[in-house]
């Protein structure tokens, strides 16, 4: 049985309770927040339970590096209140059952790219800048061996991740690659976050794939032709679980010529892609996701963004569209760097 | 036997008559689990004239003809049971006519509903007509002939229900038209005629169709597949009255199935919501999932399971795939909403029998009057075991859905059968009389509905 490794004393102690007084979806003032956490860490029932819109903010808005939002989801699970409907929870339990054969274990050597669920976004992934990059989880049909199960954070379901994760560790490490480069920053979190926060052993490194570009790029360099766009990110609920990574995003703007768009829904003020919202039991949780969006949406396009650029595979499903009606390109990360290179997309 | 082959030669030409083993062999057969019978003939006719007079040489000749549209109703409706000539419909597919203003359109029985459906978007993008589930190969004709239903089922019907002219060619050759084209005022009503409605749902064995009329509705610019998930299948039903009650859908469905394990004793209703505006659509969904559908969602028990998903014209099944070798058939029935519970638990049992993974779906017909209820049984078509398991879960199908007061959608031979026993025996001289009537040879795909 894997623990939380959460430090009680120091976040009753906090002098911020940033976790929810920051919070973008619950209005709480400082003297609530301490008495629901406190109510949390001694596994009682609290509003924040039932209201959490599972935008994993509260982790990185922690002072103190505790995970805040990993015990709401613990709590949430072991008192039986998840955000989601039942039928909800059992279908996306389900989503996660391998049921395709086996994988097969190449070994590789060095460094791969691990695509996790994400094996039909193979053409994210060409030309230059993946060149020789072995690639783990290439094939849809087995691709649930290697989904890093981190989803259910948004199910109120930590027992779930916690009965899953190892075997999808071993399938990862059976690859014996030294360095495992993550084309979602779900997995990223998993792998660096998550797990070491639940004790639960990583053999492999794992690099982000915004670092890995920005490297890459500095390679490419020369070649590079500054875009001139102007550009929003969606930054998405798991890039709140490795905050250090999210400082390339710009890094990588500026390397490519791109500009990054002024606007309030940014960086640590991010707006959730309403995408966990939409199914959420709490009353008006639909509407709620519409005029989430439309914020996002509005303040994107008053910042005069003419590219919306996604990390999430699950971001650019809800938002891809909407963007797109209004007049905003949207565009992976990846595809956004071949386009600095010269190269072409498909 | 050649003198029937030049025969055909002559009325269709050299490249569209065959008597080659070859290309019969592809006519023995179609998709289900029915075992090949061999026609010794194909012709594929340009004109409703060179029907006609394949059928003048049919009878003739005394030789069974079965019409074949795309010839994918899996259930071996349109397989040469005693031989003869198979009439191939797919170049008799002209569109004749649309009037927008009226929301109609004519065309030849062959032209498959991927080729309407192109050509309304193309031509007449704010019409569109109740596509079937069915590849896109699907002909109007076939489909009519065993009474389908498409996606706009829920609001209007079956495609039988739309119908506003029928031109035929009796089994004796004669043209024959049905509604107001009948007395020369265009083809935009079948009523106020009096009823002869002899040819639908009979599988083409009382006549062959040429030209039908059919109607047309509003194609609304911004189109979403919604949906909303249950547990438990007993909340179906009511979910579905109180959708229709509300009445702001098009196509409702309701799926499960075993794999992908997503699906698994879960049921997904799609809604299908259409608008012109971002306003109405949001309407729409408001109405739907905050109003309706919000004291499951606060209570619960049900959830919604996507939004604003594309939403493809045809939806098509990818069940076939589930077991290796690509093969499926499904029985079809009509039962009311009520029993989708029913069906599904017993369905899932026969599935379980057989080790097929259970695949099961309703469409609502009409304001939730009923309900095309099937289940789909994979099999690998290089595996005579695994055909073998699902023929018998098709006709335990069968017989279920009669134990269940339903009535078999499109039922192949076997089914046909154990409808026909179960019968009132006036309505069963009647369709003998009939079908004596209108084909004293006997000629018109013979074996279907047969009255013994
Ligand atoms: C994956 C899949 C999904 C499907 N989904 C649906 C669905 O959603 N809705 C639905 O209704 N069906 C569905 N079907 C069943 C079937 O494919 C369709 O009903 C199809 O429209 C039948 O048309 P066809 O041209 O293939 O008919 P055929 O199979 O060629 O013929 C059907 C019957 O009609 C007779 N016939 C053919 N043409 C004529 C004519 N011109 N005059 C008189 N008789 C004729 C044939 O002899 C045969 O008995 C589905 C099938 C598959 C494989």
């Amino acid at each position: 049985m894997y623990k939380l490794t959460f430090n009680e004393d120091l976040c009753l102690a906090c002098g911020t309770q940033d976790c929810l007084v920051r919070c973008q979806h619950m209005d709480i003032d400082q003297k609530t927040a301490r008495i629901e956490m406190e109510k949390i860490i001694n596994g009682e029932d609290s509003f924040v339970l039932h209201d959490c819109a599972t935008c994993y903010a509260c982790e990185e808005y922690c002072p103190h590096g505790n995970h805040p939002f990993y015990l709401i989801v613990q709590r949430q699970d072991e008192l039986g209140m998840p955000p989601l409907p039942e039928p909800l929870i059992k279908r996306g339990i389900q989503t996660g059952i391998p049921f395709r054969g086996e994988p097969e274990i190449d070994e590789i050597k060095g460094t791969a790219l691990n695509m996790c669920v994400f094996s039909n976004l193979m053409d994210r992934v060409q030309g230059r800048l993946f060149e020789g990059l072995p690639i783990i989880s290439h094939d849809s049909r087995k691709m649930f061996h290697y989904f890093c199960q981190l989803m259910y954070l948004h199910y109120g379901k930590t027992s779930v991740i916690n009965e899953r994760l190892d075997k999808i560790i071993q399938t990862l490490a059976a690859h014996k690659a030294k360095e495992i480069i993550h084309f979602h920053d779900e997995c990223y979190g998993t792998y660096t976050s998550y797990a070491p926060a639940f004790g639960i052993e990583v053999p492999f490194k794992s690099i982000h794939l915004f670092e890995y570009l920005y490297n890459r790029l500095l390679e490419l360099k020369n070649e590079i032709k500054p875009l001139n766009y102007k550009v929003a990110y969606q930054r998405p609920c798991s890039s709140r679980l490795s905050p250090p990574m999210h400082q390339y995003v710009a890094k990588i703007f500026d390397l490519i010529g791109v500009e990054n768009v002024k606007r309030e829904y940014v960086d640590e003020n991010a707006m959730c892609c309403g995408g966990t919202i939409l199914g959420q039991k709490k009353e008006g949780s639909r509407q709620y996701c519409a005029e989430v969006q439309k914020k996002n949406i509005d303040d994107m396009k008053n910042a005069g963004a003419e590219i919306c650029v996604f990390n999430c595979p699950a971001c650019i499903t809800t938002l891809g569209k909407p963007v797109q009606k209004e007049g905003i390109w949207p565009l992976f990360m990846s595809d956004l760097c071949r386009l600095a290179i010269g190269e072409k997309i498909g | 036997m050649e003198s029937i082959y030049q025969a055909l030669v002559e009325i269709v030409g050299e490249d569209y008559a065959s008597n080659r083993h070859e290309e019969l062999f592809t006519y023995s057969k179609d998709l289900g689990t029915s075992p090949p019978q061999w026609p010794e003939y194909v012709a594929a006719p340009k004109t409703v004239e060179e029907v006609q007079k394949i059928v003048y040489l049919a009878n003739k000749e005394k030789v069974a003809i079965v019409p074949l549209g795309g010839g994918l109703t899996l259930a071996g409706l349109a397989l040469p049971l005693k031989g003869g000539i198979i009439i191939d419909m797919k170049r008799l597919d002209k569109i004749i006519e649309v009037n927008e203003a009226a929301r109609y359109m004519v065309v030849e029985a062959g032209a498959s509903h991927g080729k309407v459906t192109a050509y309304l978007h193309k031509h007449h993008p704010t019409l569109m007509h109740s596509e079937p589930g069915a590849p896109a190969a699907a002909t109007i004709g076939g489909n009519m002939a065993i009474h389908g239903q498409g996606d706009l089922a829920h609001p209007y019907g079956f495609n039988t229900d739309m119908i506003n002219g029928l031109e035929v060619i009796l089994p004796t050759g004669e043209i024959a038209r049905f509604g107001s084209c009948a007395v020369g005022s265009g083809w935009y009503t079948m009523h106020p005629l009096p009823d002869l409605g002899l040819f639908l749902g009979w599988n083409g064995s009382t006549g062959i169709i040429t030209k039908i009329s059919f109607r047309l509705y509003p194609y609304k610019k911004i189109r979403d597949n919604d949906a909303f998930t249950v547990s438990d299948e007993n909340l179906v039903p009511e979910i579905l009255h109180e959708l229709t009650h509300l009445g702001l859908t098009e196509d409702l469905i309701a799926t499960s199935s075993e794999i992908p394990p997503v699906m698994n004793r879960l049921h997904h209703i799609s809604i299908m919501i259409a608008g012109d505006y971002e306003e109405e659509m949001e309407f729409k969904r408001h109405m739907i999932f905050d109003l309706t559908l919000g004291k499951y969602i606060r209570s619960g028990v049900g959830g919604i399971g996507g939004i604003a998903a594309e939403r493809l014209r045809p939806q098509i099944s990818k069940s076939a795939d589930w077991k290796k070798g690509g093969g499926f058939e499904y029985v079809g029935s009509i039962v009311p909403v009520a029993a989708y519970p029913e069906c599904y638990r017993r369905g899932s049992e026969i599935s379980a029998r057989h080790d097929i993974p259970y695949t099961v779906l309703g469409r609502v017909i009409g304001c939730c009057h009923a309900m095309m209820f099937s289940w789909s049984y994979a099999f690998n078509r290089a595996d005579a075991e695994t055909v073998r398991h699902a023929r018998e879960a098709l006709h335990e199908t069968d017989v279920m859905v009669m134990e269940l007061n339903g009535t078999i959608w499109k039922p192949a031979v076997f089914g046909q059968k154990l409808m026909m026993d179960r019968m009132d025996q006036t309505t069963l001289q009647l369709m003998k009389k009939v079908k004596d009537l209108l084909d004293p040879n006997g000629i018109m795909n013979p074996g279907n509905w047969e009255v013994q």
